[in-house]
């Protein structure tokens, strides 16, 4: 019979131990064309990219819900250029709607990994800030940024479409100024994300490099 | 010498104005369809934004060689069918290098890009993708049919297989939609498949299917893939008003004037055009593959035998 592991006080030890591993990583740091250094032609593509955005259409939570009232009549994204994108080879942005079951997680790192550069993050309401209502949740993860990188968060449960364009605007702005888009940045980092992602991910079973 | 120069300049010409007018008529598209659905809609250059977005990607995955030469034999498939169409009826410019026979080199060279596609798509390795070319390799047997059916109702009753001719006759006498109505019913009907916007788009379906054969395809090849759409989309369009709608550039203006002049009357007529499969889209569901074989092998093939049968009492055969 195994023994059900219970959780405890954390040991200060512990504790330093955790705030070492799950410290948030500065993902905007050694960009090539933030706004200082960037020149016409990074601009000019610039002004191309945040004006054509392709979404993934991956619902993993309840704030998939939220999606086709942005994207219909009432709210219309289509004028920011935000256009849904079948596939991840095709897509620009990856929204997290929601909350992340630790399975979904492993689908939405391959997704995310199979995007190309520039790609962005939008994640959706509270659950993928702190957990928001699944916060002792057991197969849920937390805080989405320890296992990919996240441009824009959007606080909410859920975000309203206003909301959700607001996000998207931010991204806008963000891309604007060459401050967006860490596709770089987890790969340089691949190793602490990869710990973080097989901390919750039991049945790991990706291939070792970064090659798809 | 000198006709040697314009035809290489017409050419270059010819390839500007096919991507800009194929790739305007795609945001046009988008524009409409949210009019119609009640939206503001994205701004009319919006497929050039697209379009460079995706050009401008950092990393670009290929799933081996066809899938890296799919997108390039698109491009090279478009423009050469491009150069066979004369764009303006005897310009000096847009004439291009119409031969004798070219409609039957036209519907052979047709296909060829969606043959590197087929053979690209193929080599990802998506089940999407494979499922998404057999689609559309149907879809293609079913409306080549009434296509087929319709221009040797053409060639027929004229006794040309030269477009050039053809638009000599309508110059001098009246179109062809009235010489041979029912021939541009088929031909009309079939491009709806054509364009593959519903009811027809089962081949890359976004929901169903993920995009179909272009779903591994990103960043610069789909990019490319969007440029040759967008040229093809303009190929279909002139030659359907070559064909049937008297052409463009007949007119007695000489010099640039009857080339600007002509180059209205063309996108006037092909915009009219290209507003029918738009139109009979935006009001569609989608078939499922047999739905839509069946739909091009009944009325489109009547319409079709029914144009053969026209042309050749017009000739004289019976």
């Amino acid at each position: 019979m195994s023994e059900i592991k219970t959780l405890g006080i954390p040991t200060p030890e512990e504790i330093k131990q955790a705030q070492i591993d799950f410290a948030p990583r500065c993902t905007s740091a050694g960009r090539v064309n933030d706004k200082e250094t960037q020149g016409t032609v990074e601009y000019i593509l610039n002004f191309a990219r945040k004006h054509s955005l392709f979404v993934m259409a991956y619902g993993t939570g309840c704030g998939a819900i939220e999606i086709p009232a942005t994207m219909t009549s009432r709210y219309d994204a289509e004028r920011f250029g935000i256009r849904g994108a079948a596939t991840p080879r095709q897509a620009d942005v990856l929204l997290i709607t929601g909350y992340l079951a630790t399975k979904t997680l492993k689908r939405v790192i391959r997704v995310y990994e199979q995007m190309q550069d520039p790609k962005y993050v939008i994640a959706f309401g509270s659950c993928a800030i702190n957990g928001g209502m699944y916060f002792d949740s057991y197969n849920t993860i937390k805080a989405l940024d320890r296992y990919i990188p996240v441009d824009v968060y959007i606080a909410g449960c859920m975000p309203r479409p206003e909301s959700v364009i607001n996000g998207f605007v931010k991204l806008q702005e963000l891309i604007k100024n060459g401050n967006a888009g860490n596709g770089e940045a987890y790969r340089e980092d691949l190793d602490w994300y990869r710990k973080n992602q097989q901390k919750v991910i039991k049945n790991w079973d990706f291939p070792d490099k970064y090659n798809w | 010498m000198e006709g040697i120069l314009f035809k290489i300049l017409g050419a270059f010409l010819t390839a500007i104005l096919a991507f800009v007018v194929g790739m305007f008529y795609g945001g046009l598209r988008r524009k409409v369809t949210a009019r119609v659905q009640n939206r503001v809609g994205p701004p009319v250059h919006q497929n050039f934004l697209d379009l460079m977005k995706l050009q401008s990607k950092r990393t670009n995955i290929a799933h081996g060689f066809m899938g890296h030469l799919a997108p390039v034999w698109i491009i090279i498939a478009a423009i050469t069918v491009l150069m066979f169409i004369p764009i303006l009826h005897g310009d000096l410019w847009f004439n291009n290098l119409t031969m004798k026979g070219d409609l039957i080199f036209l519907l052979y060279m047709m296909v060829f890009g969606s043959l590197g596609m087929a053979l690209g798509a193929g080599q990802t390795g998506n089940p999407n993708s494979a499922m998404g070319v057999s689609r559309g390799l149907a879809q293609l047997a079913g409306f080549e049919i009434p296509f087929m059916l319709s221009l040797i109702a053409l060639m027929l009753q004229f006794k040309t297989t030269s477009i050039s001719e053809l638009m000599q006759v309508q110059e001098s006498g009246s179109w062809i939609i009235v010489q041979n109505p029912f021939a541009f019913i088929a031909a009309l009907l079939a491009s709806l498949g054509m364009f593959r916007y519903s009811p027809f788009d089962i081949v890359g379906a976004p929901a169903e299917l993920a995009s179909g054969p272009r779903s591994e395809f990103g960043g610069k090849y789909l990019g490319t893939m969007m440029t040759g759409g967008a040229v093809f989309a303009f190929i279909k369009l002139v030659m359907y008003v070559d064909l049937f709608l008297g052409g463009a550039g007949n007119n007695n203006l000489e010099g640039i004037a009857g080339t600007a002049l002509g180059l209205v009357e063309l996108l006037v007529k092909t915009f009219l055009l290209y507003m029918i499969p738009v139109f009979i889209g935006l009001v569609s569901p989608r078939f499922r593959t047999e739905q839509a074989i069946q739909f091009f092998w009944k009325w489109p093939t009547f319409f079709g035998l029914l144009a053969i049968g026209w042309a050749l009492y017009k000739n004289g055969t019976f």
